[in-house]
């Protein structure tokens, strides 16, 4: 599993492999926001948690694609899934291997991007922190999809359809959390609530995510 | 190390393409499949490979004893040809040094061990993938045309590889259409198992994805 992930990283970060695009997506959309809205800082800090959340969530939805693509396109899915390494522990080292280049680069971007937003300072930790918090559940929730398109021509738009209402429940309350922590209000209940469904995909979704491989490749 | 195949029935998506494969291998030995393009070669091995359920039947081999090689090469084009090894050493769980070591000597890779594998030529990429059966050490060999654009010198480089991990108790299924030079190998013809018609539609699930 370690090797898997490990190797998923390197291909990552090697010419071609994609990482940053996510995080390019992500810078792209948060500077453009301000052109369109106006430099008006109270309009921007209203509307800035949901767009940074906005942002996060189809910066990942963008590299979703390439998560089992690939490994189908050159035949290594197959020879993975007759490895002795079970499907689930793919389906976990995919899943952090897209985290850690596509999730982790926006939170540790996120503050930069809060304050071309002119979020309040107060929010900043919070913004951190739901990210952080929130990230996981998309990629989680994306492999899932793309474990359900793999192998289908053009898959991508079916994926964004299937993903895209899953990710409402983490949309709504990563945003309310930052809310919540701009107006000096209590964040705990959110939080928990993010927190709760990051854990419920990280438990649960592997064997899904497995399934549907499994389901693919015959 | 012996196993065997009893009744197999396989399936290719929908349609029912192999009926009552049945079939044995000793240790030592290698099994030669034969058939026209469309018999159902690669369906049955990946079958074998565990990658689609049989239908009926069963497949007598220990869990976690078959490699399966497939059409494609299965290489990462960015990673260089001892990095992939170096990779599928550590998925098989193998000792990542000596396996990495030993099939690039099986398969003549050293000149080429620090290069991308997207920078091979079609009949080097071949033999890293074939290498990569070395790595697995697993004792059943199941290929799938192994031999597709390798040149004659590299098709009896393979030969002897598969003869010296037949040597080591080990045995093979190999698909393929040209002589391999395997003296004692034994070949089976899969036609009279080839069944064209019928389909299979007990499985909604299936039929969603297709």
């Amino acid at each position: 599993m370690i090797a898997l992930l490990r190797r998923d990283l390197a291909l990552a970060f090697r010419a071609g492999g994609g990482f940053g695009l996510g995080l390019a997506f992500f810078l792209i959309v948060t500077v453009l926001v301000p052109f369109g809205v106006g430099p008006n800082s109270a309009t921007l800090g209203l509307i800035a948690p949901g767009i940074l959340w906005l942002g996060a969530l189809l910066a990942c939805l963008l590299s979703l694609d390439r998560v089992f693509a690939l490994d189908w396109e050159d035949g290594s899915l197959d020879l993975l899934a007759t490895a002795p390494l079970p499907l689930e522990g793919v389906a976990v080292s995919k899943a952090l291997a897209h985290w850690i280049t596509t999730g982790l680069p926006l939170v540790a971007i996120s503050p930069l991007l809060g304050l071309f937003l002119s979020l309040p300072t107060g929010a900043m930790p919070w913004l951190i922190l739901s990210l952080l918090i929130g990230t996981p559940a998309l990629s989680w929730l994306g492999t899932f999809g793309a474990a359900l398109t793999v192998g289908l021509k053009r898959g991508g738009l079916l994926m964004s359809l299937l993903v895209l209402p899953l990710y409402i429940p983490t949309l709504i309350f990563g945003a309310e959390v930052i809310k919540r922590g701009a107006d000096g209000l209590a964040t705990a209940t959110p939080l928990a609530f993010l927190a709760g469904i990051t854990l419920g995909t990280v438990a649960l979704l592997p064997f899904a995510t497995a399934a549907a491989l499994r389901v693919n490749l015959r | 190390m012996k196993w065997s195949v009893e009744n197999l029935a396989c399936r290719r998506g929908q349609l029912r393409i192999l009926e009552g494969v049945t079939f044995q291998i000793a240790a030592g030995e290698a099994l030669i499949l034969r058939g026209p393009n469309g018999a159902g070669k690669t369906t049955l091995l990946r079958c074998l490979a565990g990658l689609t359920p049989p239908l009926e039947g069963q497949i007598n081999a220990p869990e976690d004893t078959i490699a399966y090689a497939a059409h494609a090469d299965g290489l990462k084009a960015q990673l260089s040809v001892a990095e992939n090894l170096a990779f599928w050493a550590a998925v098989f769980e193998s000792d990542p040094d000596s396996a990495v070591e030993n099939a690039i000597a099986a398969f003549d890779l050293q000149a080429l061990r620090d290069r991308r594998a997207g920078a091979l030529s079609a009949g080097q990429k071949r033999r890293l993938s074939l290498a990569r059966m070395v790595v697995t050490g697993r004792p059943i060999w199941v290929m799938d045309e192994p031999t597709v654009s390798l040149d004659v010198e590299n098709v009896a480089r393979f030969a002897r590889a598969v003869e010296a991990h037949l040597a080591k108790g080990g045995s093979a299924l190999i698909a393929t259409h040209i002589d391999l030079g395997l003296p004692n190998a034994r070949v089976l013809d899969i036609t009279p198992f080839t069944k064209l018609s019928g389909t299979h539609t007990d499985d909604p699930f299936e039929e969603a994805f297709e």
